[in-house]
């Protein structure tokens, strides 16, 4: 039962020490910025609160080692120890220890690793002391006596502190038999008598074996607010017991977390979010029991009625379905609050002086899209500060403050999510682009490219143009990925550069995975969605205007380029389709980064569409990403545009 | 059976507290610091109230300052929540008027037993 009850409150500490540790992280930046005081108490309170808790959830190695840091913060707090880089440098790296720590209690395993102990050593010397302060103090040995006499005077305001004398010679009669003796001498006369304080003192005679600690400690809390004597009657020969075993780890506990902890699968939901919910089912359930009165028919005097209950059902759906998808939106936040700590690493590590700009920390997102879209960020934070910052020479050579702007900012932008990474660096280096582009065989020496093309180059496969290979960025995984990974979520990546000014990546993506907005377009019979943040314009063409290429591919002129034409009818294999071009119409599409016109019978209207997983009903099928389920209950495919592009571009090689 | 308060700004060692203290049949209240505790004890009455000393907004030894101050606090118990290292909390709970001391880690049976001392 007591093990029960730990391990239920361990995950809970666990969370808990996880976001104390992001406040100590984000605060010793702050601090070592220049921010106040406050911060340290703020440092010191976290540190301390793992410390407390680790010990009490059967964690005791982490206990031991906060305590080291705390030690070390509290010397800080009280003005012993000025605050400086290197305290601030082993105190994030002591952060970063104790994640790992409680991320191998949540796993089971050892807590203590050769980090931990190099850290514990180090924090150690910052103290001054050789080694790790070693364990419980030592009792004294305890008197022991088979009869004792207390002699018990409080002081007159002992009962202020809430500390009853009854309460304390009751618990002595634990002890043994009592024979109490009241003195009476400092009682003053009734109408001088202070009825809240204490006038009374006591000689206790205890009889029975009984350890001076043990009736030591029934007083320990009114230590200084009372006279106390004990003495023994009878000595019997003193022995001296060892001191308390230190508290040994509880492994069961941590090894009964393993099937237990939640990593993810859950989410933590802002109690507002859950009233608005329970307050809109109740709506729900007044309008249907006001529909509920039509149950045995409708007369014509009541039709008004009708129209209003279900224009109030139209409304309380469409906020129900808002307020559960809004269960699922957590603030970008928790994904922008790493890099404060990985900008200042990164900079030290190349020698930039950086500034992050976080904006619109409170935009929310789908808890899926976030927990995918922190990898494509850090990609592009540290793409920004390798190649898109100077140094500080070269900044100031080109006129440039020596600190390098980074900012990260996110937005709702109609239906979508706009995350935007910009740096006021030198912005792309279009003479290395082009010549490695040559050099890989992507273009043709010579070959005129507009800044659109040279930029979108750069999201090829394996493209690098920086000659030396840091261990931060150019890895050869590159801007591909990070488009592939956003092209995944449902949104795109584009990039715009201003040479000598900087950079400006701008990603977006969909509200929510969940439901799309579609374009619901007919091809023979049947209907297709097309996802509308993937749709550019819709046009008709003439049938001249089409041109065939060798291969039987067809190409259309638009805005100055020449698109494929896709034919869902083909592809989706629709026999009593529009064949003619002039007489359906071609939906210019983007995904991936190229476009393509998408050829159907025509469109039916703009809808929402609610996601569902093909994958998980039937199988994966090549250029549909979903299906959804029509207000007539039929099935509707979803496009999967970038996976058309995709599939294109793949015949276009072949 | 008993109505306590629980202060503690660490959810897990409220939780623990109430859940321990629940337990053992008594009717707990949580509060997540000194400023939210002193509203609640405002408006109620309590027979016991836990609290820990380091917490943010109102710490737990100005809140037993509070506390003491107000007429039907006067003689209630009140125990800090201390750890081991800071013995100097501890008088200093003692100075603003705490009845004792927890010091942790305790467990469930630790808490318990201290529960029942003060509570006689």
């Amino acid at each position: 039962m007591v093990n029960a009850a730990l391990a239920q409150f361990q995950q809970v500490f666990i969370e808990e020490s996880l976001e104390g540790l992001d406040t100590m992280e984000s605060s010793l930046l702050a601090l070592d910025d220049g921010g106040d005081a406050e911060l340290v108490h703020t440092i010191f309170r976290a540190a301390h609160s793992i410390k407390g808790g680790a010990a009490t959830f059967g964690l005791p190695e982490m206990s031991s080692f906060t305590h080291e840091a705390e030690s070390l913060l509290d010397e800080v707090r009280g003005g012993k120890r000025a605050i400086d880089g290197g305290i601030v440098e082993l105190l994030l790296r002591t952060v970063d220890c104790l994640r790992g720590m409680f991320a191998r209690a949540r796993a089971g395993e050892p807590l203590n690793d050769a980090t931990a102990e190099g850290l514990r050593g180090e924090l150690a010397a910052m103290m001054g002391r050789g080694t790790a302060a070693g364990g419980l103090q030592a009792r004294r040995p305890a008197d022991q006596a088979d009869a004792w006499t207390i002699r018990f005077r409080p002081h007159a305001g002992m009962l202020a502190g809430g500390n009853d004398p009854l309460r304390l010679i009751r618990e002595l009669a634990g002890l043994g038999e009592l024979a109490v003796t009241a003195e009476l001498d400092r009682l003053p006369a009734l109408d001088k008598l202070d009825p809240t304080e204490c006038h009374l003192g006591w000689t206790i005679e205890l009889a029975g074996p009984a350890k001076r600690a043990d009736i030591a400690a029934v007083f320990d809390w009114v230590e200084g607010e009372c006279e106390l004597a004990i003495e023994p009657k009878h000595v019997v020969a003193a022995t001296a017991p060892p001191a308390a075993a230190a508290p040994v780890a509880d492994v069961a506990v941590a090894r009964a977390q393993r099937e237990t902890s939640a990593e993810s699968g859950t989410v933590r939901v802002a109690i507002d979010k859950i009233d608005g919910l329970i307050n809109l089912v109740g709506e729900l359930v007044i309008t249907q029991s006001m529909l509920d009165t039509f149950r045995d028919g409708v007369d014509a005097s009541r039709l008004a009625l009708l129209e209003q209950g279900l224009a109030q059902l139209a409304r309380h759906t469409r906020e129900l379905q808002e307020s559960v998808m809004g269960i699922r939106m957590l603030p970008i936040a928790s994904v922008f609050n790493r890099f404060p700590r990985m900008v200042r690493d990164i900079g030290q590590k190349l020698g930039k002086q950086v500034r992050l700009e976080l904006v619109g920390e409170h935009t929310e997102l789908d808890k899926t899209v976030l927990e995918k879209i922190g990898d494509p960020l850090v990609h592009l934070v540290r793409n920004a500060i390798d190649h898109g910052l100077e140094l500080p020479a070269q900044r100031r050579a080109a006129g440039k403050g020596d600190i390098g702007t980074l900012r990260l900012e996110a937005s709702h932008r109609g239906g979508n999510i706009v995350v935007e990474v910009s740096d006021d660096g030198a912005g792309l280096n279009r003479e290395a682009i082009v010549a490695k582009a040559v050099q890989r065989g992507l273009i043709r020496s010579g070959e005129s490219l507009g800044d659109e093309a040279v930029a979108e180059l750069i999201f090829q496969p394996g493209f690098s143009t920086v000659a030396v290979t840091t261990d931060l960025s150019g890895r050869g995984v590159g801007m591909d990925v990070v488009r592939r990974n956003v092209a995944d979520l449902g949104g795109s990546v584009t990039i715009r550069s201003t040479p000598g000014k900087g950079c400006v990546f701008t990603i977006t993506l969909p509200l929510t995975l969940a439901i799309i907005d579609g374009l619901t377009a007919a091809v023979g019979g049947e209907h297709y969605i097309v996802p509308l943040v993937s749709i550019v314009e819709s046009v008709q063409l003439k049938r001249e205007a089409i041109k065939t290429v060798a291969g039987g591919g067809e190409l259309f002129r638009f805005r100055g380029e020449y698109l494929p034409v896709i034919r869902l009818h083909e592809l989706f294999g629709c026999p009593d389709a529009v064949r003619a071009i002039d007489e359906g119409l071609l939906i210019v599409v983007e995904g991936d980064g190229a476009r393509v016109g998408l050829f159907v019978d025509g469109l039916i209207g703009q809808q929402q569409a609610v996601v569902k997983s093909l994958e998980a009903n039937y199988r994966r099928v090549n250029g549909v990403s979903g299906a959804t389920i029509l207000a007539d209950g039929s099935v509707a495919l979803i496009v999967d545009v970038a996976g058309m592009v995709r599939m294109q571009s793949r015949r276009k090689v072949a | 059976m008993a109505k306590i308060l629980a202060v503690d700004d660490s959810a897990s060692m409220r939780g623990m507290v109430a859940f321990t203290l629940r337990g053992a049949g008594h009717e707990v209240t949580e509060a997540e610091n000194g400023q939210l505790a002193l509203d609640v004890a405002r408006g109620g009455s309590f027979d016991l109230v836990l609290a820990d000393v380091n917490m943010p907004v109102l710490d737990g030894i100005a809140m037993v300052r509070e506390l003491r101050g107000m007429d039907s606090y006067k003689g209630v118990p009140i125990l800090m929540l201390t750890t081991e290292s800071h013995t100097d909390k501890k008088m200093e709970g003692k100075a603003a008027g705490a009845t004792g001391w927890l010091v942790k880690p305790f467990d469930p049976e630790q808490l318990l037993a201290t529960v029942k001392r003060v509570l006689g």
